[in-house]
């Protein structure tokens, strides 16, 4: 038996223990692929997501034109998968951010001094306008897939109120760089809103946190932004999820 | 003429060549009614039959069952309608073949013994294919079967593609494009435009048509989302294809390429003061995106 060989063997050994080790085991449940003994088989295959945490989102089983990529773009997913993104880097963020006066400040640190500092903001900013994008687009899909209707009119209610949530997101961040761009186009947005028949003066004072934006604008926003909205979307992402298959998956084929 | 399929026919030839000790072709000529039935001569397993219903005969028999054996032979042949006749002819057939056979040696416990001794002779005679009936289940599933694949590896690997193929994308875009930092806020100093985020500038740009009538924007937008959340119940047409639900397709691609218009115009055709201004002469009056290709 040559060196190599046995190199190896020793290697496939020592991954055979780790693999059915205890450690292992305890934290990955039958049928996963990180786990000892797995082989490609429908049993096997089925346990991957039915033993897993990725039971909540996918069944065991999809229809089969629903996987192909051409039907739903994946543009679904992608958003939910760019929240995911502007939550990592959100949170990354908020280490180096104040809510304050010194909110522009803290900016300008960011990019200049901190490691990745740029990098991240690019990715939050870039990330923001893609989702409003995608999930833009996945309506777009969804409306010409007629998958709005029957039994799936509710998820299309949900659907809206996700996109108006993406938006306020998207919006709410907008003010936080503290900078002229920020500062005025919040101002032009909100003023929109004040045009809104009977209840427009109110939105508005409720978003300003006053008449026009300020630094109390800013820690508004700021909550909403990092804490509120974030919560809420989840909640309502949960329900899409769960209703895309309660509504017997993907809809169609055409 | 039932349909038989050639490997039964054949089974059953080779039965009843067993049985009469006859070779196969023979019995196949007969069973296509080609050449006279072999008349039975030998009888031994008549025994071998009777020996299993004899325990039976020991416990006293309950009194009805004496009546069941006479319709036995009739209850076998629940035949459809077109074969009855050429099958009950066959029955009968076999019934005068072997009565002699099974009269012979009457057993005490005959009139006791279970429905099947009754046609056990049948057995002996040979294997008769009746009919063939067609698989069909008798119940007939409302819901076709769906062609599923399993998520694993199926639906997971496409994603996890996706999710990878959008991540790239990601950081390439922030490595090469800078986000906007313009002066720090000043609520004294008004850009010249102050434009909105890029997704309420059809908005904006509505708004600038209808200037003395913002409400007049403003209502229907409201009005119209609200409308937009109730669409699939204002929409009750059933169908999903394209063809068969064209003004919907209208509907929405007007939308669509009326917003994409509205938006673009704010974000690259107005500059100070709202005008028309054309971007590759006059330069981008938008500092949201590309803040890195400034002209001026
Ligand atoms: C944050 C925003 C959203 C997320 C993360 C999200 C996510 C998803 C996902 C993962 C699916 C599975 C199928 C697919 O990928 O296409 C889905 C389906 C669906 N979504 Fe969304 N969605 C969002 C916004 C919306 C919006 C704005 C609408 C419509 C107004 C909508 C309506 C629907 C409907 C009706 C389905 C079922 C489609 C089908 O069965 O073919 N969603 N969504």
């Amino acid at each position: 038996m040559s060196f190599r060989d046995r190199l190896k063997e020793t290697r496939a050994k020592a991954s055979d223990g780790f693999r059915g080790g205890k450690l292992m085991s305890s934290i990955f449940r039958p049928g996963s692929p990180f786990r000892k003994g797995y082989v490609d088989s429908p049993r096997n295959r089925s346990y991957v997501v039915m033993n897993n945490v990725l039971y909540h989102l996918h069944p065991v089983k999809v229809k089969r034109h629903g996987v192909r990529l051409s039907y739903t773009l994946c543009l679904g997913g992608l958003s939910f998968f760019l929240f995911i993104v502007l939550t990592i880097t959100g949170i990354w963020l908020m280490f180096y951010f104040r809510p304050t006066e010194l909110a522009y400040v803290d900016i300008q640190n960011l990019q200049t001094t901190i490691a990745f500092g740029s990098l991240v903001r690019n990715m939050h900013r870039w990330g923001a306008h893609l989702m409003v994008l995608v999930v833009f687009l996945h309506m777009s899909r969804v409306f010409y897939h007629g998958a709005y209707k029957a039994p799936r009119e509710f998820n299309w209610v949900i659907g809206v109120i996700l996109l108006l949530l993406t938006l306020l997101l998207s919006f709410t961040g907008y003010l936080l760089p503290w900078d002229q761009l920020a500062i005025w186009a919040v101002t032009v947005g909100g003023n929109m809103a004040g045009y809104v028949p009977v209840v427009g003066a109110q939105v508005k004072f409720g978003l300003f946190a006053g008449l026009e934006a300020t630094t109390a604008t800013l820690l508004r926003f700021y909550v909403l932004h990092v804490l509120f909205f974030p919560f809420i979307i989840v909640i309502f992402m949960a329900v899409h999820f769960w209703r895309v298959r309660k509504d017997g998956g993907i809809s169609g084929p055409l | 003429m039932v349909d038989i399929p050639e490997h039964l026919l054949q089974r059953s030839a080779e039965a009843r060549a067993k049985a009469l000790g006859i070779s196969i072709e023979q019995a196949m000529a007969e069973m296509k009614g080609q050449s006279d039935p072999t008349v039975i001569s030998k009888e031994p397993e008549v025994k071998v039959i009777d020996e299993t219903p004899t325990p039976t005969a020991e416990t006293p028999a309950p009194p009805p069952e004496t009546s069941a054996p006479a319709p036995a032979a009739e209850t076998i042949t629940p035949i459809k309608e077109e074969h009855a006749a050429e099958t009950t002819e066959k029955v009968a057939a076999v019934k005068i073949d072997e009565k002699p056979a099974a009269a012979k040696p009457p057993p005490p416990a005959k009139a006791d013994a279970p429905d099947e001794v009754d046609f056990a002779p049948e057995v002996k005679v040979t294997q008769r294919l009746l009919t063939v009936v067609k698989a069909k289940p008798i119940q007939k599933p409302v819901k076709e079967p769906i062609d599923k694949v399993n998520t694993w590896p199926h639906l997971m690997l496409p994603e996890f593609v996706a999710l990878m193929a959008m991540t790239a994308f990601l950081i390439f875009l922030s490595a090469i494009l800078q986000a906007p930092l313009l002066e720090e806020a000043n609520p004294n100093v008004t850009p010249n435009p102050a434009k909105a985020p890029w997704y309420f500038l059809g908005l904006q740009e509505m708004l600038s048509y209808w200037d003395p009538q913002i409400a007049g924007v403003m209502i229907p937008t409201v009005v119209g989302l609200i409308l937009w959340m109730a669409f699939p119940y204002i929409d009750r047409n059933p169908e999903t294809h394209p063809s068969k639900r064209k003004f919907a397709i209208m509907f929405y691609t007007f939308f669509l390429a009326g917003a994409g218009t509205l938006t673009i115009i704010g974000v690259l055709f107005r500059g100070p003061g709202w005008n028309w201004v054309y971007p590759w002469i006059d330069g981008i009056w938008f500092d949201d995106l590309l803040d890195w290709i400034h002209f001026e």
